[in-house]
């Protein structure tokens, strides 16, 4: 019946006769939906590409300067030390791993920071290792969530393996990540006095509060034969190692930095800042490095010059292109909606 | 023996008797008989069939199936199995098969549910989609076989049955207008003579009746009662697709009597001019000769997705390439690396040495055992070629099925398509080929039906050398209005050849009103009631006013040869309210004369064995009369003839002979006393040829009585001989009485094109379309309407193939290559000759040329012949080679043909095109039950070529790039991440993100895109057809297109993946010190691969509708709801994704600048690319884009130079309206200047100029 009316009379039928809906359908049946039909011209092209310029490049100097010094005033100071050779004594270098495993050589070792540049609280302390293959895929996949929250109730640990238990009991936390946890300590001590170096709030609040159960207790945990890193203390429920939660925040890429404290404490040009250091964690075997870092961060988080240089060279380059464009449109301009170019008044154009 | 032989004698004669009366069908001569017989309970010739005993065929060993038909693909136990086949023959299918079964084995880099979900999903919409296709067929099944027939079940009582409950040996029924249910034995008519009517349209597509005749011996059996005792017994061959033999016999009361082709009456045909038959059923359900010869539809598959294979096997390739860099990427790492990596606690290998076969066998992680790293880097092949089938686009194959099925909906929804006189629009029967319909090169059409109504039209005649019904044509019409656009008016008349001056009022038309309706409506504005088959206006013809013509004896004459010469009969009429008639004939066009003659005055009402009775308009007592004629002799027509004529006396004894037929023939007739009207009629026959009218020359002569009889007797003889030689005796008969004729006139009648019909096929050559007509008809006939569609014209070269009469009569098949092979090499050189010049060429080739052209060695010559003319006609070819001409031509050329027809003649050519149409507006169904398209008319296929195949192409075309271009910029980022894992096969992205990438956040776009992309307005892909061009040359599909996308997808990826990792790591992210971990950085990837890929679109995308906006800007902020959802769930079943938009990446605006600049910088190239594009090397659709932009401004049907330039673009065509148009207009321009000329020679010579000019005042 629809159709007849339709066919009969056609839209202006379809508008007495029937409301919006209705209306609205047979339009797109017919394919003659209301649609906005842009046309890339010269002008929109040379507009574009201006207005992309415009944004980038303020966009572009504005983030350089939120992390980079090369403009006058930085935001962010960043102080990198590697001590993962220099910690090892002379003697041992030929074989470090050996050193590192040898558990009667105590392993503190002192470095020396200077500040070249004013750091304004809080200045944050990352350990950065490199090399170190946290993203491998054997190594991501060993771990329970499950058991991170319910501690031993869960039962279910085979997605540990292999440390999913020792002696016949579990882990608690049982995996790879858990078992290898840094576990270098770091001293800050500033004109002979400590920096006190706050260690809270380093881990996600969502992972503290919701992941790792404020009632589950490291249990059996580095007690094989095998001992990979750091030990955590029993007595401490797992929300609140935030050294380990970090840690199982497993890092994207093979060179990562991983944060350790907060300094909240001013750092003035020329201090120097003595960091006494367990030099506990074997990075030796593989050749990985170890890295201390301070760093100050500004809102666009640590200094990364990256997206800057890149805004400013897109900002660059679309200015470029706005330019090249305009010259073209000038010089060689191309009638618009010529009809000359269709191929079938092209002299060319055999049928 | 003595006994035996008399029987065969008596046989002979009653053939023979049986062959005088019906000279339709060929006797099997004696010998072919003999060889019958003994044919018969050899193998293949072995069925038995106990007529009306039906239980004799339950059991074996004559048990034969019930007249049940099925053409469904699957049943409800084979529909599983079957369909799981067809759907995992597909390549990626059968990978994705592969990649969930390796996730039951934990070897998948994911979990299982996101790898076999999209599969189900994707295999389940597929086979979903053949359910539905077959349920249709299914229902269409029980349609027919729920038919019901009267069959007698017993003592003569005729009940009625369902079809599919027939069984062999079932005596039925079957009345006037009613199908036979199968095929049958026909046993006895409802005319007392055993004679029925078969209408075989459905069959071979001839629209002429044939005739049936049941055998003498069961001729008694008319009544209903007789058939309580009938019994008899048909030995007859096995059930075989021949349409046109039949060989067995039929024991009747003890009696053998042989059966032939015309007592089988065949399923699919139908009863026509009959009241009724008996017959029995002989072969039923799948045996019937009509179902034999239908072979199954076979699936076709549109060339873009022939192509998208070979773009899956690229990607494939570039998968395994990917996979193998991975596995030994990872062999290395595991060999050298690795065993130092004590965090991961692999065994060492010299450890592992070392350790017992128990330990080694605990060791699990097959994918990391350095003591096996070869085994551990196969497995870790297997895994990459999951983790990258991203690559593969899983998705793709459904998309594009649910794209197709949407755009079938809209192409069925078009009203534009719907006709209102059928009440039928246009079906899409498999959604496979919608884009197929934007790449056609080449349309090959059948004629009756088609392109014509199968109605004749009255429409002209000559009388006497004088031409009625002389009105001006659509040529004349367009070429004057074009004239005047393109000049100033100028008044001119052109004096018409009957004397009446008709002023050319068109030129009075302006701009605006050049379209077609309005031609249309012009010429189809008729005064009075309209007739069916008489459209002929002419005041001094009509309402008896030839009265007060002159030559009042030729006039009736010429009316008595139209009323009395053919072998139609009158049919009662129901309702007597008007005392008008309605004829049956076998053909159209005589019936076409007889409602003619009617209107004039001359009705024929009544026909018996010897007499014709018709109502005269008496001119003494000016009083309408009846008149008989005796019916002397009938000379029949038949095609070697081509005249028809009929001996008849008057009721005066004066006998006449009236005779009509082909021109040439008749005018080597005449008398020299007859040819006075010769040279104007001659003059008028080619105007009227040349509108693609059918002509026939009417004449007769006188005989005296005693000429008759001396002839007569002559005739009689040659009638009763038996043998081959019958047929010439009875031509030379015939030769020597149809001489000497008066020619009285000629009549003209239209084989009545469908609406619309020459406009459409204008279009379609604008549009660069071949389009070659194929018809079972003659050649007159075919080359008659290639006229009329302006496939030929005039001024056209015309060839002309067909066999030579000396080659034909030798009937050696290398006398005839080599005639046909000069013929055609003659007209190749003339080709190539002329082929700088304007002038098209056309070719006309009949059926038994077309044989021989169509063998191994000739058809090469040949088709390079036809492909260089600009309109091919075929005429009298049988359907199996209209289906070679198709094949041929489809693989000679490599171009997608389109075959049109409505018959069951045309299915094979239907099947064989890449697309074939079956025009649905008629009765017989077969065509569009194996056609791809149905449409009511022809002139559809314009709107469905140019405005939805176009769309539909480019729409796919663009889609399907499009999903390349997605999957490889996202599955890339997975492999970059790969070369950061020391390839241990960690995923960047978590599961869920992965599963949902295809199936919702970027699935909604492309399909908007795919089904409501426009790249311009129906409107004006009608107005520019040359547009559709961009299909036939594949410009949207090329493979430089293809590895553009991929390229550009590869470039996307790589800003996508190494912008993230060069801003994220390793410094903070945030102000709060916090970095970036894996699930950060996968979910600021994932981010930046959401808004690229959905610009990406957006850019594509030409036409924005509300639809498109909302599934673009809708999927990227769906990924955004996603995330926060997914973050919100508890941890236990979120992992690492818990909390991360809120916590992790949310509050961080370097993840918000990441995204800005990612997308801008990643869409750059293509960007780039379509600016340097449209600015300086423009396509098509980009100017015309432009243009409607333009004038969208201005009113555009307003705008001149729209106008202008719309016709500009105009493609100058080889055929079609418009290239005749252009030819008349050529012509009109030289008849001004002669009558310019004229007129002013005539001025300076006349006296009065002369003595103006010469006057002293001057």
């Amino acid at each position: 019946m629809c159709r007849r009316i339709f066919s009969t009379c056609g839209v202006a039928a379809v508008r007495i006769v029937s409301g919006k809906m209705v209306l609205s359908f047979y339009l797109f049946t017919q394919q003659s939906l209301p649609a906005c039909k842009p046309v890339l011209t010269p002008g929109w092209v040379i507009a574009i590409f201006l207005f992309m310029g415009v944004i980038f490049i303020p966009v572009g100097l504005v983030t350089l300067r939120a992390s980079h010094c090369v403009i006058i005033h930085s935001m962010v100071v960043e102080i990198v030390d590697r001590y993962d050779i220099d910690c090892v004594p002379e003697p041992s270098r030929m074989d470090k791993v050996s050193y590192i495993q040898d558990d009667s050589i105590p392993k503190n070792c002192s470095r020396f920071m200077k500040v070249h540049k004013y750091m304004k609280a809080p200045i944050y302390i990352y350990y950065q290792l490199d090399n170190y293959y946290q993203n491998h895929r054997r190594y991501v996949k060993s771990r329970s969530d499950k058991q991170l929250l319910d501690g031993q109730k869960y039962h279910d640990t085979s997605s540990c393996q292999p440390v999913e238990s020792n002696n016949n009991r579990p882990i608690v936390p049982c995996g790879l990540i858990a078992w290898s946890l840094f576990n270098d300590t770091f001293e800050f001590i500033r004109e002979g006095a400590e920096l006190k170096v706050n260690r809270k709030n380093i881990a996600w609040k969502s992972d503290r509060g919701h992941k790792f159960g404020k009632n589950v207790y490291p249990f059996n945990f580095q007690n094989g034969t095998l001992i990979g890193g750091g030990k955590l203390n029993p007595e401490i429920p797992l929300s609140d190692q935030e050294d380990l939660i970090v840690w199982m925040r497993t890092s994207a890429l093979p060179s990562f930095r991983k944060l350790y404290g907060r300094i909240e404490k001013d750092l003035d040009v020329d201090d120097v800042v003595v960091v006494n250091l367990m030099n506990n964690y074997n990075t030796y075997s593989f050749g990985g490095k170890k890295k201390l870092v301070l760093s100050t961060s500004s809102w666009l988080g640590g200094k990364n010059d990256f997206l800057g240089h890149a805004c400013v060279f897109v900002g660059c380059s679309s200015l470029t292109l706005a330019i090249i464009f305009m010259l073209l449109h000038v010089k060689y301009r191309r009638p618009y909606g010529d009809m000359s170019f269709l191929p079938w008044n092209r002299k060319s154009f055999s049928g | 023996m003595v006994a035996e032989s008399s029987r065969k004698r008596k046989g002979k004669i009653r053939w023979s008797k049986l062959y005088s009366f019906a000279a339709c069908f060929r006797p099997l001569t004696s010998k072919d008989r003999l060889a019958a017989r003994e044919l018969i309970g050899q193998p293949g010739f072995s069925r038995v069939v106990f007529c009306n005993e039906p239980h004799l065929h339950k059991r074996k060993p004559y048990k034969y199936p019930y007249n049940y038909i099925s053409t469904t693909k699957y049943n409800v136990l084979t529909f599983l199995p079957r369909a799981l086949f067809e759907q995992f023959r597909r390549v990626a299918n059968f990978y994705f098969l592969l990649a969930a079964i390796f996730s039951l084995f934990s070897l998948a880099p994911f979990s299982r549910a996101s790898l076999i979900a999209p599969l189900v999903f994707v295999v389940g919409i597929s086979m979903l989609k053949e359910a539905v296709e077959d349920w249709h067929r299914f229902l269409q099944d029980l349609d027919v076989n729920n038919r019901t027939v009267k069959t007698h079940i017993s003592n003569g009582v005729f009940v009625d049955k369902l079809w599919k409950e027939l069984r062999v040996g079932d005596v039925v029924k079957v009345n006037k207008g009613e199908y036979f249910p199968s095929d049958l034995l026909l046993l006895s008519s409802g005319n007392e003579d055993g004679v029925c009517y078969v209408e075989t349209m459905n069959l071979d597509g001839e629209t002429n009746l044939k005739i049936k005749r049941c055998l003498e011996a069961s001729l008694c059996l008319n009544e209903d009662e007789e058939f309580s005792k009938f019994k008899a017994t048909v030995h007859c061959e096995d059930p075989n697709p021949n349409l046109y033999t039949f060989v067995g016999n039929i024991e009747f009361e003890k009696e053998s009597y042989p059966l032939s082709p015309s007592q089988l009456l065949l399923r699919d045909s139908k009863l026509r001019n009959t009241d009724y038959i008996y017959g029995v059923v002989i072969f039923s359900g799948h045996d019937t000769k009509a179902v034999r010869n239908s072979t199954r539809s076979p699936s076709k598959r549109s060339r873009i997705e022939r192509k998208m294979d070979h773009i899956i096997y690229i990607l494939f390739s570039m998968l395994v390439l990917v996979s193998l860099v991975s596995s030994f990427g990872s062999l290395l790492y595991l060999r050298q690396d690795m065993v130092d990596w004590w965090y991961l606690q692999l065994p060492d290998d010299n450890k592992v040495n070392d350790l017992d076969d128990s330990n080694s066998e605990k060791y699990d992680d097959r994918f990391f055992n350095p003591s096996k790293p070869v085994q551990s880097a196969g497995l870790q092949f297997i895994r990459a070629l999951i983790l990258y089938g991203y690559l593969i686009p899983i998705s793709l194959y459904v998309s594009i099925e649910v794209v197709k099925v949407l755009q079938t909906m809209l192409i069925n929804k078009d009203i534009e398509l719907y006709d209102d006189v059928t009440c039928k629009s246009v079906q899409a029967r498999t959604s496979n080929l919608n884009e197929e319909l934007g790449q056609v090169e080449m349309i090959l059409s059948d004629k009756t039906g088609t392109l014509t109504c199968n109605q004749m039209e009255f429409r002209k005649c000559s009388i006497a050398g004088v031409s009625y019904g002389g009105d001006i044509t659509e040529v004349d019409l367009a070429a004057s209005m074009r004239m005047n656009a393109d000049f100033e008016p100028f008044e001119f008349s052109i004096d018409e050849t009957d004397g009446a001056t008709r002023s050319f009022e068109p030129f009075e038309f302006s701009v605006s009103s050049f379209s077609a309706q309005n031609w249309n409506a012009r010429l189809t504005k008729t005064e009075g009631p309209v007739i069916k088959g008489f459209n002929f206006r002419d005041d001094r013809l009509t309402n008896k006013n030839w009265i007060h013509g002159s030559n009042l004896f030729d006039i009736t004459m010429f009316f008595r040869v139209m009323a009395l010469c053919h072998t139609g009969i009158p049919l009662e009429d129901d309702n007597h309210k008007t005392d008008k008639l309605s004829y049956e004939a076998e053909s159209p066009e005589e019936v076409s004369f007889l409602i003619a003659s009617q209107e004039f005055g001359f009705q024929f009402c009544r026909r018996t064995q010897s007499l014709m009775v018709l109502k005269e308009f008496d001119l003494s007592s000016m009083k309408e009369v009846e008149r008989e004629y005796k019916l002397l002799n009938l000379l029949e027509f038949s095609s070697s003839r081509k005249r028809m004529s009929v001996i008849v006396s008057n009721e005066d004894g004066q006998i006449f002979l009236l005779c009509k037929g082909a021109d040439s023939i008749i005018f080597e007739r005449l008398a020299d006393n007859g040819r006075a009207y010769e040279q104007a009629t001659t003059m008028h026959l080619s105007s009227y040829a040349e509108d693609g009218l059918r002509t026939l020359a009417f004449a007769y002569r006188t005989i005296e009585a005693a000429e008759y009889e001396s002839w007569n007797t002559i005739f009689t003889q040659a009638k009763a001989t038996i043998g081959p030689e019958r047929e010439e005796l009875l031509e030379q008969a015939s030769e020597t009485i149809e001489k000497d004729l008066i020619l009285l006139g000629v009549v003209a009648v239209e084989d009545k094109l469908q609406k619309g019909v020459p406009e459409c096929i204008d279009k379609l050559a604008q549009a660069g379309l071949k389009i070659w007509l194929l018809t079972g008809d003659k050649r007159e006939t075919a080359i008659n309407i290639g006229f009329a569609c302006s496939l030929l014209r005039q001024d056209m070269k015309q060839f002309h193939l067909s066999l030579s009469r000396d080659a034909e009569s030798n009937n050696q098949v290398k006398d005839m290559k080599e005639d046909i092979l000069q013929q055609i090499e003659s007209s190749y050189k003339m080709v190539c000759e002329e082929r700088n010049k304007e002038a098209p060429f056309g070719l006309v080739i009949d059926g038994k040329a077309l044989e021989i052209a169509l063998r191994g060695d000739v058809k090469d010559e040949f088709l390079q012949l036809a492909v260089n003319c600009a309109s091919v006609i075929c005429c009298r070819v049988s359907p199996k080679q209209k289906a070679l001409i198709t094949r041929l031509v489809k693989q000679y050329t490599g171009k997608t043909t389109l075959a049109i027809g409505d018959g069951a003649n045309d299915v094979g050519m239907i099947q064989e095109a890449d697309i074939g149409v079956g025009i649905s507006g008629m009765e017989g169904m077969q065509a569009v039950m194996a056609s791809d398209f149905s449409l009511p008319q022809f002139r559809f296929l314009e709107r469905l070529l140019i405005v939805h195949g176009h769309w539909c192409y480019q729409r796919l075309s663009k889609m399907v790039l499009y999903f390349v271009y997605k999957n490889v910029a996202f599955g890339l980022t997975l492999f970059y991440y790969e070369l950061y894992t020391s390839f241990s096969g960690e995923v960047l992205y978590d599961d869920w993100y992965m599963t949902m990438f295809n199936v919702m956040l970027t699935s909604l776009p492309v399909i908007a895109l795919g089904v409501l992309e426009q790249d311009v307005s129906s409107d004006i892909c009608l107005q520019f057809p040359a547009l559709y061009q961009q299909g036939p040359r594949n410009v949207h599909f090329s493979w430089s297109r293809i590895i553009g996308w991929i390229l550009n997808g590869v470039v996307s990826s790589l800003v996508i993946f190494l912008a993230n990792i060069y801003i994220l790591s390793p410094t903070a992210m945030r102000e709060n010190g916090f970095v970036a971990d894996i699930d950060s950085l996968g979910a600021t990837t994932y981010t930046c691969i959401i808004w690229t890929v959905n610009c990406q679109i957006a850019l594509i995308t030409s036409h924005f509708t509300w639809i498109q906006h909302l599934s673009i800007w809708g999927s990227i902020l769906l990924w955004y709801i996603f995330l926060l959802v997914y973050g919100a769930l508890p941890p236990n079943f979120s992992g690492n994704a818990f909390q991360v938009l809120v916590e992790g990446i949310g509050p961080a605006p370097l993840y918000w600048m990441i995204t800005v600049l990612v997308v801008v910088v990643s869409l750059l190239p293509y960007f780039i690319h379509i600016v340097i594009q449209r600015s300086y090397f423009p396509m098509d659709d980009h100017i015309i884009q432009e243009m409607e932009q333009c004038y969208k401004k201005y009113d555009v049907r307003d705008n001149e130079m729209w106008v202008r330039e719309q016709r500009n673009s105009q493609r100058s065509t080889r055929i079609g309206f418009s290239a005749r148009v252009d030819a008349k207009i050529l012509s009109f321009n030289q008849q001004l200047q002669q009558k310019k000329l004229s007129i002013y020679r005539s001025v300076t010579n006349s006296p009065i100029y002369r003595s103006i000019t010469t006057s002293p005042f001057s």
